[in-house]
């Protein structure tokens, strides 16, 4: 990221108050994209693009968490079941009334919006680490729902198998497919939340974040603002369930139990809290570190012990690894690996000099 | 600040060229088998025991030529109980080349099914997962192997009948279960049963995490005063199932837990053996040290040089590894026979299990019997039982009211 910003005149306020006011930023864009679309998916194996995959899924998911936990300061434990309300909901639909996917999708969000919306009504009393015990709650009461009401869980084993979304009558079922399908997704939440915090609505979740009584006081619906927060950030949240499902093929709310929520806030922790780009280095390095270091545990381990060892250890060792690594990251940059990011870039950009 | 910089930028490169390193297996006649496990997760008592037994049996099929000649290659992956690194696991086990996954827990299980239907890889799940897949016609591709919930169900309440003095009327049997999918999928088997057998049925749900049962346990003795109870209880609650009915002064010899229960683990986090004298629970692998395969290991061993695996111990789970290699190995030895080159596809394997027949490794496998139609090749289990200090067998293999799981399994969704 070596450039400079001169040149760069802005004559209108359409120009200051542009996504990317520097061309630089805008060819970074475009490349990126052109990595991701066109070079990415025609060079890789399809394993490659699976695990790409999951952190598309989790990238949505982090950004709807970071929307309510970064920008508002709403702490939340309750985002797996979101996730599982959007799922059910998507499954339901798609199997007993045949809806594709593009109805089932925002019906999914939407129900986990509403459901949002209703568990994020305490938030109006309480703060802070009570407000992440009710939504623990909110947690608990949707998972044992799903459970024990068969109409929406669709029997005692609590899993619907839904169809492979399609797409003009093709179905969307290998996982080049499937990127390409989530990748979509992935542009319009990211595209989405970073025109949303720099709107009118952004604006006031951050007032409150900021500052709750100073922000009535000047004039923002603290009700209002408060609910939509959970709202946006449920509706995301049961987009990735929907994203979930249909990847999987089938809607089961056994993978969204709390672990799930607490590895949602993990990400947005390590990747940054109130930045969008932190959401998505969150998501990437929470999913893809067991992963990275596993293949350097089984390349290396085996100089060392004995192949029983290496299979017993790996585990292990990820574990250690993983908790050590982000204890690191963390220690060297306390707001994530966002802020990590702009202190490099910044040092580049007035490089050779200090200051 | 900079030097820090400087490490983590290191770092990073260090990471994408160890990335860059992986290089794709080589084509050879190797064959492969996927195999998840959980060996820290929520049921790591099980995978560390499990998959170990699974390797050593595989180990020693190699060490006497492999399968038809070809050697076995098994790829573990450890899952932690989660879901999407076990659909990580499965995309790279794919790309090696596997025929065939060995599933591990009932929600990945269900995250997969869809997955290896399509990619003609069969995947099995024994002793979880979803006891409809015990249809073959309807989940061509998933083959629980062993006895499903639905079996498990209809096998306690022959236990039960049995110890009853062989007629369950009017008697009042209490289903301890774990209040989650797995925990609700024996209800409907436990349902007919009653109206058939004539006894009344009262559910205890016990929420998760399921350390908490107190409540439970004493309205079964005392309030409900149940002439019989089943436990369908996951992880650390057996455990706790087991001091808190022996608390309430409930004879542990009416007790008796589905498969995940039953072991020695379970006894001995309950406070030992003299505790739980008389509990009883039903088993799809053979439990103890001394069947004719695993003295095989512990030669195998013996000959590099090395203690036999400390594993071995806790038998319930470790027999339980061979027992499902030795079934996976016949379905890719019948698969290799139809195509002696060894280069076998998943669809084969599929077509092999199908013929699995007639394999018992000296008692340690139940008589299993598959077709196309049946995936789970009989529901046998047998029932151990703790008897002055150890499991001792209480019945030999044995399959129950296969007419009523037989009519479920029929209209499995």
């Amino acid at each position: 990221m070596i450039h400079r910003e001169c040149g760069v005149l802005k004559t209108t306020y359409e120009a200051d108050m542009a996504l990317y006011p520097l061309p630089i930023a805008r060819w970074t864009v475009a490349a990126v994209a052109v990595l991701m679309f066109v070079v990415l998916p025609l060079s890789v194996h399809e394993y490659y693009l699976s695990i790409v995959n999951l952190v598309s899924i989790s990238v949505v998911g982090a950004l709807g968490l970071n929307i309510l936990v970064g920008y508002t300061g709403q702490i939340s434990i309750g985002h797996g079941a979101f996730m599982s309300v959007g799922a059910y909901t998507a499954a339901n639909f798609a199997v007993r009334l045949g809806f594709p996917f593009w109805l089932s999708l925002p019906l999914g969000g939407l129900m986990a919006a509403a459901v949002g919306a209703v568990v994020g009504i305490p938030s109006l009393r309480i703060k802070g680490l009570y407000l992440a015990i009710a939504t623990l709650a909110g947690q608990l009461i949707i998972e044992w729902t799903i459970n024990h009401v068969t109409f929406i869980s669709g029997g005692v084993q609590a899993s619907i198998q839904v169809p492979r979304p399609e797409l003009f009558g093709y179905p969307i079922a290998t996982q080049r497919q499937m990127y390409f399908f989530l990748l979509i997704f992935v542009v319009l939440a990211l595209v989405a939340t970073m025109n949303l915090v720099r709107s009118r609505i952004g604006r006031a979740f951050i007032a409150i974040r900021d500052h709750d009584i100073a922000a009535e006081i000047i004039g923002v619906n603290i009700f209002r603002y408060k609910l939509l927060a959970f709202a946006i950030s449920s509706f995301y949240a049961g987009v990735t369930g929907v994203l979930y499902t249909y990847y999987q093929g089938i809607a089961n709310y056994e993978q969204f139990q709390i672990v799930t929520s607490i590895d949602y806030l993990a990400m947005i922790i390590i990747g940054g809290l109130g930045s969008v780009l932190g959401s998505v280095f969150g998501a990437t390095f929470v999913t893809l570190l067991p992963i990275v270091i596993r293949y350097t545990m089984e390349a290396s381990g085996g100089l060392l012990f004995s192949e029983a060892a290496v299979r017993n250890l790996i585990p292990n060792l990820r574990l250690i690894l993983f908790g050590a690594l982000i204890i690191f990251f963390l220690v060297v940059e306390p707001e994530g690996l966002n802020r990590l990011w702009r202190n490099i870039r910044n040092y580049f950009r007035l490089w050779p000099f200090a200051y | 600040m900079k030097r820090g910089l400087a490490i983590l930028i290191g770092l990073m490169v260090a990471l994408g060229a160890s990335l860059g390193g992986v290089s794709p297996a080589a084509a050879s006649h190797e064959i492969v088998i996927g195999l998840q496990c959980d060996r820290t997760g929520a049921t790591q008592v099980v995978g560390v025991n499990w998959c170990p037994g699974y390797h050593d049996y595989v180990a020693l099929v190699n060490s006497k030529g492999g399968v038809e000649g070809h050697k076995i290659k098994v790829l573990e992956i450890d899952h932690e109980y989660k879901v999407p690194p076990a659909m990580e696991g499965y995309e790279r086990f794919k790309k090696e080349g596997a025929v065939l996954i060995g599933l591990y827990g009932t929600p990945h299980t269900y995250a997969l099914m869809k997955k290896l239907t399509e990619d003609k890889i069969p995947g099995t799940s024994p002793g979880f997962g979803s006891a409809g897949a015990a249809n073959g016609s309807k989940y061509p591709y998933i083959f629980p192997i062993a006895a499903t919930y639905w079996s498990q169900a209809a096998a306690s309440v022959k236990w039960a009948k049995d110890q009853l003095g062989g007629s369950l009327k009017g008697k009042k049997i209490a289903y301890l279960m774990y209040d989650n999918p797995a925990g609700h999928e024996p209800k409907e088997i436990f349902e007919d049963l009653a109206k058939l057998e004539g006894f009344e049925l009262k559910i205890f749900a016990v929420p998760p995490p399921g350390v908490e049962m107190g409540a439970q346990t004493l309205d079964i003795a005392q309030r409900y005063r149940a002439d019989f109870v089943i436990a369908h209880l996951f992880g650390r609650s057996p455990s706790v199932s087991i001091k808190e009915l022996k608390r309430v002064g409930y004879p542990l010899k009416k007790v008796v837990s589905f498969v995940w229960g039953s072991a020695e683990a379970d006894v001995e986090a309950a406070g030992g053996y003299g505790v739980a004298e008389g509990y009883a629970g039903l088993q799809f692998a053979g439990v103890g040290q001394d069947y004719p395969v695993l003295n095989e290991i512990r030669e195998m061993y013996k000959k590099q040089g090395k203690p036999a695996p400390k594993e071995m111990t806790q038998s319930a789970y470790y027999n339980r590894g061979p027992m499902v290699a030795a079934v996976h190995l016949e379905a890719i030895r019948n698969a290799v026979k139809a195509k002696p080159d060894g280069k076998i596809t998943g669809a084969d394997v599929k077509a092999g299990f199908e013929k699995v027949k007639g394999l018992t490794l000296g008692g340690l496998i139940p008589p299993l019997e598959f077709s196309p139609s049946d995936h789970e090749g009989g529901g046998w289990v047998q029932v151990f039982q703790v008897k002055g200090g150890k499991f001792v067998k209480a019945t030999d293999w044995f399959k129950a009211y296969p007419e009523v799981v037989g009519k479920h399994v029929k209209e499995a969704k």
